[in-house]
Order: C-alpha cells, then sequence, then structure tokens
C-alpha cells in the first residue's frame, strides 16, 4: 500500500498542489514555515480522518476560504483507491472512499494505517499518565475495532461510579447494592480492556527493545513497563478495598484509568534522567514498534511519516534511522527538513530512491534526485 | 420578535417552553388559536388544565390513570401473578398494542443513571419490592431498553428481587423480525448468538 499522487486545495497555507510522489522516500525541504509539515498533515487526514497536530477541522481551512479539500489516490495490490476529505465551513466533515461517502469514519480508520514521528512526541513522556494511556489506545483501537466500543462503555461506567460517589457524600446515604451494580459493570469492561492492553504490551515491547537497541547500537539501557492496579489484585477486589478511600475523595481511586507506562533509561527514570536526545530516541524507538505492530496485523506496511526528525539527534543516531528505515522493514516514507543538503547528506550511500520536493510559502516543487 | 400584544408574547413564551417547539411555531400555534371559535379554545385549555390536575398515579403500578387504580391493575381478566416492569407509561402503552402480554405493569418513570442524577430513590421501585413481598407474584418480566443505564437497572432489580420464590427473566434481545442477519450490528449479532435459543415447532 502506498500514496501515489496528493492534491490539496485551501488547505492550511496551501492554495492548491499537487504531488506525484514516490514509493520509496519523499523528502519535504524548505524553510520555517513554508508548509512542509501540512503536506505531513494532510496524509495523516487520508489515513485517519483528522489532524495529527490540531483537533478542530475547520481551522485547517486556508484563511478566508469556505472549505478545504484533500485527495490522496492510494495503490493497494495493484488497484487504485482515491480518498477524499473535504470540509465545508459550518458543516460536517466529508469522507469518500472511489466517490462513495463513508456513513461512520470509523469504517475508514486501519484501511490506510499511518505513524507520524513528531516532536510533539514529547508529551508521550512529560506530561501526565493520559498521554501515555492515549497512546497505547490509539495504536490498540487501529487494529481493533472493539476496543474502543469496550473503552467507551467503561468511561461512561466511570463517570456513572463517580456521580454516585458524590451523590453519597452530599446525600449521606450509602446503598451497597447499587454500588455493587454499577461496580460489576464496570468490571466487566475493565477486566476486558486489561486483557487487551496486556496482550498489546507483550507484543509490542519486545519489538521496542529491538529497534531502541538497533537505533542506539546499546549505548544506554532503556526500559518500558506496563503498569496497572490490575497487576496487583482482581479488580473486584481492588474495587472493594478501596470503596472507603473513593467515598472520600469521591472519586475512584482503582481501575484501568490510572494504567501508566513508565519509562526508564540506565535505571532513572526517563521523563527526569534522559537527555533531549535519549527522549527522542526513545520516542522513535516507541513510534517505530507501533509501526512495526501496525504491519503485524494489517499484513502490509503503513506509511511512515517524520517530522522535523533530524533535529536533536547525533550524526550517527541519523544514519542509523534511515539505513533501518530505508530497509525493506518499512514501506513508504515521508519526511520533512529545513537542510536539503544535510537530506541529500544523510542518503547518500544508503542505496534508496529519495525524491526531494522544495516547499516555498504553500507551493511545492517536485525535483527528481537520484 | 417584538409581539404588538403583551398576551400574544405571554402565549408565545408558554407554547415555546414545550419540546420540539421554537418562537415560530409557537407563534403559528397561537394565531391559529386565536382564529379558533372560543368554545374550541376553551375546550383545549380546560383538558390541559384537567390534565394536570385530576390525573392520578395508580397507586399499585405508577401507571397514569383517572383513579386511585389503574383500568389495568382492577381489571378482574389480568393475571396479577405476572408483572412486566417498564420505563414509563409509554412502554406500557407499546405492550398494550400488542395484544400478547395480559400481565399487570409495574411503571419505574425512569432508568438508574447516577450521571443524570437518578438513583433508585428516586424511582418507583421501593413499591415494587413491597409488592413483591406482600402479594403473590409468579414472575417478573424485566422490560426495560437494551442501553446501559436500563442493565444497570435490570442488574438493581434482580438484586433486590432476587430473594423471593418468584421467576424473574428479561425480554429477549436480538435480531429483529424481518432483519437480516448481514445488517444486524455486531454486539446484537454476538449476543443473540451467545444467548441463542432452542428450537421447537
Amino acid at each position: 500500500m502506498w500514496l501515489e499522487k496528493l492534491s490539496l486545495l485551501n488547505f492550511k497555507n496551501y492554495e492548491e498542489a499537487e504531488l506525484a510522489l514516490s514509493p520509496s522516500v519523499n523528502a519535504f525541504t524548505g524553510d520555517n514555515g513554508a508548509g512542509k509539515t501540512n503536506l505531513l498533515d494532510a496524509i495523516h487526514y487520508l489515513s485517519l480522518c483528522k489532524s495529527y497536530f490540531n483537533p478542530i477541522d475547520s481551522q485547517q481551512i486556508k484563511n478566508a476560504c469556505d472549505f478545504f479539500m484533500i485527495q490522496g489516490v492510494f495503490d493497494m495490490d495493484g488497484s487504485n483507491e482515491v480518498i477524499s476529505c473535504s470540509l465545508k465551513r459550518n458543516q460536517k466533515k466529508q469522507f469518500r472512499r472511489n466517490k462513495k461517502e463513508y456513513q461512520r469514519l470509523a469504517d475508514h480508520i486501519g484501511l490506510f494505517p499511518s505513524v507520524m514521528i513528531s516532536p510533539n512526541d514529547v508529551s508521550i513522556i512529560i506530561e501526565g499518565s493520559e498521554e501515555r494511556r492515549r497512546f497505547i489506545d490509539n495504536v490498540i483501537s487501529q487494529t481493533d475495532g472493539h476496543y474502543l466500543d469496550e473503552l467507551i462503555i467503561y468511561n461512561k461506567n466511570l463517570l456513572n461510579r463517580n456521580a454516585l460517589l458524590k451523590r453519597i457524600a452530599e446525600r449521606g446515604q450509602y446503598d451497597p447494592e447499587l454500588m455493587e451494580v454499577i461496580d460489576d459493570q464496570m468490571i466487566a469492561s475493565g477486566e476486558k480492556i486489561f486483557e487487551k492492553r496486556k496482550a498489546f504490551m507483550s507484543v509490542f515491547i519486545p519489538v521496542f527493545e529491538k529497534h531502541y537497541k538497533y537505533l542506539t547500537e546499546d549505548a544506554e539501557q532503556v526500559e518500558l513497563i506496563y503498569d496497572s492496579p490490575l497487576f496487583h489484585d482482581e479488580f473486584a477486589g481492588l474495587l472493594k478495598k478501596s470503596v472507603e478511600r473513593d467515598r472520600f475523595l469521591q472519586r475512584t481511586t482503582m481501575g484501568i484509568h490510572k494504567d501508566d507506562l513508565s519509562f526508564s533509561v540506565n535505571g532513572m527514570p526517563m521523563k527526569k534522567f534522559g537527555s533531549q536526545g535519549q527522549q527522542k530516541s526513545f520516542l522513535i524507538a516507541l513510534k517505530l514498534a507501533q509501526y512495526s505492530f501496525l504491519q503485524l496485523k494489517k499484513g502490509y506496511k503503513p506509511l511512515l511519516l517524520l517530522d522535523d526528525i533530524f533535529d536533536k539527534l547525533d550524526d550517527k543516531r541519523i544514519k542509523k534511522l534511515m539505513q533501518m528505515v530505508s530497509h525493506d522493514d518499512f514501506g513508504q516514507i515521508f519526511l520533512t527538513d529545513t537542510n536539503r543538503d544535510r537530506i541529500e547528506g544523510i542518503f547518500e550511500g544508503i542505496g534508496v530512491g529519495l525524491t526531494i520536493f522544495e516547499v516555498r510559502k504553500g507551493v511545492v516543487q517536485n525535483e527528481e534526485t537520484e | 420578535m417584538n409581539f404588538s400584544s403583551r398576551l400574544l408574547e405571554n402565549a408565545v413564551n408558554e407554547f415555546s417552553k414545550l419540546p420540539g417547539i421554537g418562537q415560530k411555531t409557537a407563534l403559528r400555534l397561537v394565531l391559529h388559536l386565536l382564529s379558533q371559535p372560543s368554545e374550541d379554545v376553551g375546550r383545549f385549555s380546560e383538558s390541559i388544565v384537567r390534565l394536570k390536575k385530576e390525573i392520578r398515579f395508580c397507586k399499585i403500578c405508577g401507571n397514569i390513570s383517572d383513579a386511585e387504580v389503574c383500568e389495568i391493575c382492577t381489571s378482574p381478566k389480568r393475571d396479577k401473578t405476572l408483572i412486566c416492569i417498564v420505563e414509563d407509561t409509554r412502554d406500557v402503552m407499546a405492550i398494550e398494542n400488542t395484544n400478547q402480554y395480559f400481565g399487570v405493569y409495574h411503571v419505574l418513570g425512569g432508568l438508574i443513571s447516577p450521571m443524570d442524577g437518578v438513583g433508585p430513590s428516586e424511582l418507583n421501585i421501593e413499591p415494587l419490592v413491597e409488592r413483591a413481598r406482600t402479594s403473590p407474584v409468579q414472575e417478573v418480566i424485566l422490560a426495560l431498553s437494551a442501553t446501559m443505564e436500563g442493565d444497570t437497572t435490570i442488574f438493581y432489580i434482580y438484586k433486590k428481587l432476587k430473594d423471593f420464590p418468584c421467576k424473574i427473566s428479561t425480554i429477549a434481545r436480538g435480531i429483529a423480525f424481518g432483519g437480516e442477519i448481514e445488517y444486524a450490528d455486531e454486539i446484537t449479532l454476538a449476543r443473540s448468538i451467545a444467548t441463542r435459543v432452542p428450537y421447537g415447532v
């Protein structure tokens, strides 16, 4: 699966653009604010129906225009698939596959998978556990349609339980039977999610470790651990034990909504002791593991979107990374950089087809360099 | 909107409080009433006033009724040992329209949803337990919506009633009549298979 053609209309800073892409490495170079990342984001739209950077669709429309449109022609085992996404101001986003509109965007997600690596990812390390759960949830739900449904049910149950805890505190009357009913429902969905996360992690962690080792040539020891309260006891027991505390705090303190990933470098927390370069390497390995996982589940190679990836990495790691992704394990790649010479230098001697697009203020020039 | 009359404005404001009625529709309805004969409008307003003043809730089942006990609960043809538990009056009407049910009802007046501030004490659940305790009930049918709130309520009522000697059942959930399997959603279909029934003619 690869993207042959990308056309944009009134998207971000592009009035109109059309790119004929290469099945191997596509590089977008240009100055700050030229619109390199916007091209990656457009591809992200075609893959996941939304922007990677901004959840508000209407802000993707070019200034003073009424609509935007992104169209991509994918090659899927030799046959063409035309995907288009358009948004008129104050209307619903429309998503079409071969001119037929989707009833549910969820039906599209996962068909043309992609993985974006961007400087924003550092939030996975430095922000709260919610960001890390979001990462896990994103990866699993791209390969398991039921996961998201289960998660929605769990979250609704959680809201219900918290509302009940507040009610109990306000009215001073505790109905253990009602609490038990809500608990049972939460346990049913919570345990399913826990099992799915556990199964995912057991595949994901070894792949992550392999990628990190390769990338850094064993320069440092890193560890990725999945932690959940459900590892320590059964969910039912946890809820029972914490009921007094929950009533005091008026919220649920135990459950899979407390799951977290812990990242460490040489035995110390990555957030506090990892250098910026180490953190970046860690995130890249994390995202590449996501890539490998998607590939394993889908049976074909996702698109790899690399935004400003060379920043903060040393030359050795950059070279390693590019050797790695140019290998057979990875398919079509899109990357952005401000420095054209650097890109050409890096790919010299790697022996893959490199196509460079010069981007200037929302205008793309296609120049072949082999 | 600018009104030429205070009376008109008041009437429009009252109408637009109704569900699904905006200012423009309200104005249309009010102007229509104004053009009708006085007797018609009198009957209209009287029926609303009497509705609110005189209507009662059956003290046995909680259904809307003219008398202290509703017609279904007083009917000698009805099987008093079979109770169907429903969310509200609309569900009673829906089941009555099938002409297939000859037991009595119990109207909860809502479903348990702590998120929306509805707990068991806001619902007609305690009288149900009392009913199961004091009258010879053989079977209770839980005919509640297949939503999360419905499930919570079913589960809660089950816990309250499980020590009584009556049978507790729920309405079947699965493929609708005339429905094709390929168009059934996955959750319904999975559940239909998990809770399949033995076939007999």
